[in-house]
């Protein structure tokens, strides 16, 4: 999760993504986010999210990628 | 059937009429047959286009589940006996059946668009080849017509056989209802492009009269015929005047034309959409939002998530996602990073999906050279607006303008000025005219001539330009009263007087200041046959 | 307790059914402002016809007619510019009138028989037979101006459907605020001046002009393709004498003395056979002029296409004798009952002559008055 916190804060210092439960309904991570998210994933967890993987439910919050992570990690 | 004939309204009465007194099981039987008849009004032998698509993606889709549900069953059974290894090599094997599948039906169904819209296109490239290396064969070309919407409905089945595939939702059984969505008549003309899961919630269902949504949908009808008929197709003649002689129409004109005609496709085009949305919303069907007020977003980034929302939104999750994600981008990107550095590597993903993207986008709106390079103009300026993102923070940093009035409104301007620089790529004739007129435009003045009764002879009379004024401003008003909630839930709060002055106001000045009937061409939708 | 649950319950109904009385009124003043602001609107909007181009206000004005008539002509200009019915009531005591419009097609003029049909039956029916070169519609405006006039029948109805060109649609006949919406930016006072009531333009479907300019260079005839009427021509022409026929009714065929457009020798032939086919009288007045006393270097007001007053008054006087002494239409003169309604024909006709003669030496006098200064 930690690691997890530091890729998102990379990419914006100005958000707390331990609380910010909205994160693509109100538009503050876009989709060159998302991608630079997967690929840092990618490259940290090993884990590949699937292109059917990326909706709203999964990347509106720090929280529910890390679980998303954690249930590609168990499915692989 | 032009969305503004008389024989459509005729036919959109008999609809809603019968719609609303036959059984209500049978309404989307009803809307079936409608959309069937709206198509072949555009030509029979077309229907056969749109029930190849549809069986075609009937078939593949139900395929595709069939190996889904062969799959659950046979793990199910066979779970004690099965090695998670194996079951891991049986789930990739199946899969890749189901990709066959699906390769199968975009290949197929695409090849047909590509054929009807783009075999000519292609054709006279290689000729133009096949002159420059002097050869004297050339190959002739194609006389295919462009079935009706078959951009939209292609595009809208196709996203649905991936979802499929990727089983975001089961497969839909009834053929019948799959060829409604298809075929859904009011989205055939000029889009959106909706989704099955978002459609299908409300499209089969059965729907009672209820007088407050069939107002609601005819007053949103009404002010679609607004923007269209006494805006957009008003001051349409000046903008053909001046794109079609830039010989003449130098300068200011450029720049007059490049407005005017920002004005003419976004009441045109979001006209269209209200039209589409309200007799949607009178047959009780929701369809969603394509424009969100896009002329004022601040960035041209914003005004494409605001801008026909639902082709962004199909060109981001069916080919930016998919190609960015994917294995061999990944490994690209840490290729990249391990030789050319993180900055570079983190970047390359998102630069190639975006230009693919973008020239996909280009492709789509029309099969020409102008249109490939309008859409790669949109990618430069998005990426470099991107690349520039740093110093946009180290700006707002000194300079708090963040929240101020004053520079949204020079941000609004600035995205509604670029935009429409980009699109005159839309207008002129060829690539090379465009890049002309746009250099003429910044170095010719003559804004005197423009003054001095130029403005008048560009096909519209000063009383065309009073009308245009009154509407436009209209048209501002109500998009900025629409920011906070729905324009017409707060005029139907008003009393009762109120309300018929304004809508029957609304009908009365579309009847009298409407640019249609002898005298005007009734101008194609422009976003028609895409 | 349970009294009161009752009355309570009137009550209410009571209050609903006045609530819905308020409800039914208002919904019907609403609907009466609709059809009240519709209608007012697409009377603001239609072409009155008043100023230059008098022609589309020709077809309307029969219906102001109270007496009846004995011979009615139907055709295009060649004969509401050509006959004038003032002439054959002070010459021959016959009444009559001319039911025609610019470039009337000969369908047209059989709706409009048709419908005149309904009004009255007269004695005789002339017909002139340029119209039969057009097979087809010819121009939007020409339609308007014969069909807008027309009251509503079922003979305007198929008379529309005829006519229609492509880009044409019933609805905008139907509703011609659809078809007249864009001159809101044209309003002039005329419009607003002959909003409710408009003048009488014609002298029973006589349009007159007094102006003189003699026929001279006419444009040579150009050779056609085929100089066969149409066969839809043929079955107009047919239906005309089919339903004369049916009311016993004389049917008279004349081809004015006008000399453009051009009436082909070919075509003459055709309509003098057609009239021997089946018994009917056919004048070509193109070969009478020495009978008629019509002479087109002072008769006609455009070169030799309309004839002027003076003309169709020579035309008229030869062909009321032939209407009176031939078919034996009666002379009304003296009849309390057409006296009345005729002597103000009359004295508007005059008063009209009057004015036009004075309008035309003014403007001579203002020409000779340019050229001195000049």
């Amino acid at each position: 999760m930690e690691t997890l916190i530091e890729i998102l804060q990379e990419l914006h210092p100005e958000v707390d993504f331990r609380t910010c439960h909205t994160l693509v309904e109100d538009k503050i991570i876009d989709s060159f986010d998302i991608v630079s998210l997967v690929a840092e994933i990618h490259s940290e967890f090993d884990v590949v999210i699937p292109p059917e993987e990326i909706i709203p439910e999964n990347f509106n919050s720090a929280e529910a990628l890390y679980r998303l992570i954690q249930r590609l990690e168990e499915e692989d | 059937m032009l969305f503004t004939s008389y024989e459509f309204l005729g036919f959109l009465f008999v609809l809603f009429l019968l719609y609303y007194s036959i059984p209500k099981k049978y309404q989307w039987i009803c809307l079936l047959c409608a959309s069937y008849l709206f198509y072949a009004c555009s030509g029979v032998k077309y229907l056969l286009y749109i029930m190849i698509t549809t069986g075609s993606t009937y078939l593949i889709c139900r395929r595709m589940e069939e190996i889904q549900e062969e799959q659950e069953y046979y793990i199910r059974i066979n779970k004690q006996r099965m090695t998670r290894e194996e079951r891991k090599a049986y789930k990739a094997a199946m899969k890749k059946r189901q990709r066959k599948w699906l390769l199968f039906g975009l290949i197929f169904n695409f090849s047909i668009l590509a054929v009807c819209k783009y075999a000519n296109f292609a054709i006279s490239n290689i000729n133009s080849i096949l002159r420059l290396i002097k050869s004297h064969s050339s190959l002739p070309f194609l006389s295919i017509a462009l079935p009706l919407g078959i951009s939209y409905y292609t595009f809208q089945m196709m996203g649905y056989t991936i979802d499929i595939y990727r089983g975001k939702y089961p497969a839909e059984r009834h053929l019948g209802k799959l060829a409604l969505f298809a075929s859904f008549f009011p989205q055939l003309l000029q889009g959106p492009i909706s989704r099955f899961d978002d459609l299908s919630k409300t499209m089969f269902s059965e729907h009672s009269f209820d007088r407050k949504r069939v107002s609601f949908g005819l007053q949103r009808i009404l002010w679609g015929f607004f923007k269209k008929l006494v805006i957009a197709d008003r001051i349409l003649p000046a903008v053909t005047t001046i794109i079609r002689d830039p010989q003449t129409y130098q300068g200011c004109y450029v720049f007059v034309g490049m407005l005017f005609y920002a004005l003419e496709l976004y009441a045109d085009f979001t006209g269209g959409i209200d039209m589409v949305i309200g007799i949607a919303e009178v047959l009780g069907i929701r369809v969603k939002e394509n424009f969100e007020r896009p002329y004022f977003s601040k960035s041209i980034k914003e005004y494409w998530n605001r801008w026909h929302i639902s082709l962004g939104a199909w060109f981001t999750d069916y080919i930016f996602y998919p190609v960015s994600v994917s294995q061999p981008m990944l490994k690209l990107s840490k290729f990249s990073r391990s030789h050319f550095g993180e900055a570079i590597g983190k970047r390359i993903p998102v630069y190639l999906s975006t230009i693919l993207v973008w020239l996909v986008t280009g492709i789509w709106h029309g099969a020409a050279w102008n249109f490939v390079v309008w859409g790669l103009m949109n990618c430069l300026v998005l990426l470099v607006s991107q690349e520039l993102q740093p110093c946009y923070r180290w700006f707002h940093r000194i300079f708090h303008l963040e929240g101020n009035w004053g520079f949204r409104l020079f941000q609004v301007i600035r995205t509604v000025l670029l935009m429409s620089s980009i699109r005159m790529f839309d207008c002129y004739r060829d690539v090379p005219t465009t890049f002309r007129m746009f250099f003429n435009m910044l170095t010719h003045y003559n804004a005197g001539e423009l003054v001095n009764g130029g403005l008048l002879k560009l096909g519209i009379s000063a009383a065309d330009y009073g009308i245009l004024l009154i509407g436009t401003g209209l048209l501002l008003g109500v998009s900025l009263a629409g920011r906070k909630g729905s324009v017409r839930e707060k005029i139907a709060q008003k009393p009762a007087a109120v309300r018929f002055l304004i809508w029957y106001g609304l009908f009365l000045s579309v009847l009298v200041f409407g640019a249609y009937g002898e005298g005007y061409d009734a101008s194609q939708f422009i976003y028609n046959q895409f | 307790m349970i009294k009161g649950n009752k009355q309570k319950k009137n009550k209410k109904i009571v209050g609903g059914i006045s609530a819905n009385i308020v409800t039914n009124i208002v919904v019907g003043i609403g609907v009466v402002l609709i059809i009240g602001s519709l209608s007012f609107l697409q009377r603001l909007f239609m072409p009155k016809y008043m100023g230059k181009v008098v022609e589309g206000a020709l077809i309307a004005e029969y219906y102001q007619e109270t007496t009846k008539h004995d011979v009615i002509f139907i055709g295009d200009c060649e004969v509401y510019e050509n006959f004038s019915p003032i002439t054959l009531w002070e010459n021959y005591g016959i009444t009559s009138y001319i039911r025609g419009s610019a470039q009337q097609l000969i369908w047209q003029s059989y709706y409009l028989l048709e419908e005149t049909l309904q009004y009255e039956k007269p004695d005789v029916i002339v017909f002139n037979v340029l119209a039969m070169q057009y097979n087809e519609p010819q121009k939007e405006a020409y339609n308007r101006m014969t069909l807008d006039g027309m009251r509503w029948s079922l003979s305007k109805v198929k008379s529309i459907q005829e006519s229609m060109l492509e880009e044409e649609s019933f609805l905008e006949y139907l509703f011609p605020l659809l078809r007249y919406h864009s001159r809101w930016s044209e309003l002039t006072k005329e419009d607003w001046k002959y909003l409710w009531k408009k003048d009488t333009i014609s002298h029973n479907g006589y349009y007159m002009r007094v102006d003189v300019k003699g026929a001279a260079g006419v444009p040579p005839a150009k050779k056609l393709a085929n100089y066969e009427f149409g066969e839809r021509a043929y079955f107009y022409l047919d239906k005309i004498r089919l339903l004369c026929e049916k009311n016993g009714i004389a049917l008279i065929l004349v081809k004015a003395p006008s000399i453009y457009p051009h009436w082909y020798e070919e075509w003459d032939l055709q309509m003098e056979e057609y009239a021997k086919q089946y018994g009917l009288a056919y004048f070509n007045f193109l070969e009478l002029f020495e009978e008629t006393g019509v002479d087109l270097s002072v008769d006609t007001y455009d070169g030799g296409l309309h004839l002027n007053l003076s003309g169709a008054e020579k035309l008229s006087k030869y062909f009321g004798e032939i209407l009176s002494e031939e078919y034996g239409i009666l002379d009304h003169r003296g009849e309390a009952k057409y006296d009345r309604v005729w002597e103000q024909k009359i004295a508007f006709y005059y008063a009209e002559k009057e004015k036009q003669l004075a309008d035309r030496e003014w403007r001579s006098r203002e020409d000779v008055r340019v050229q001195k200064e000049q």
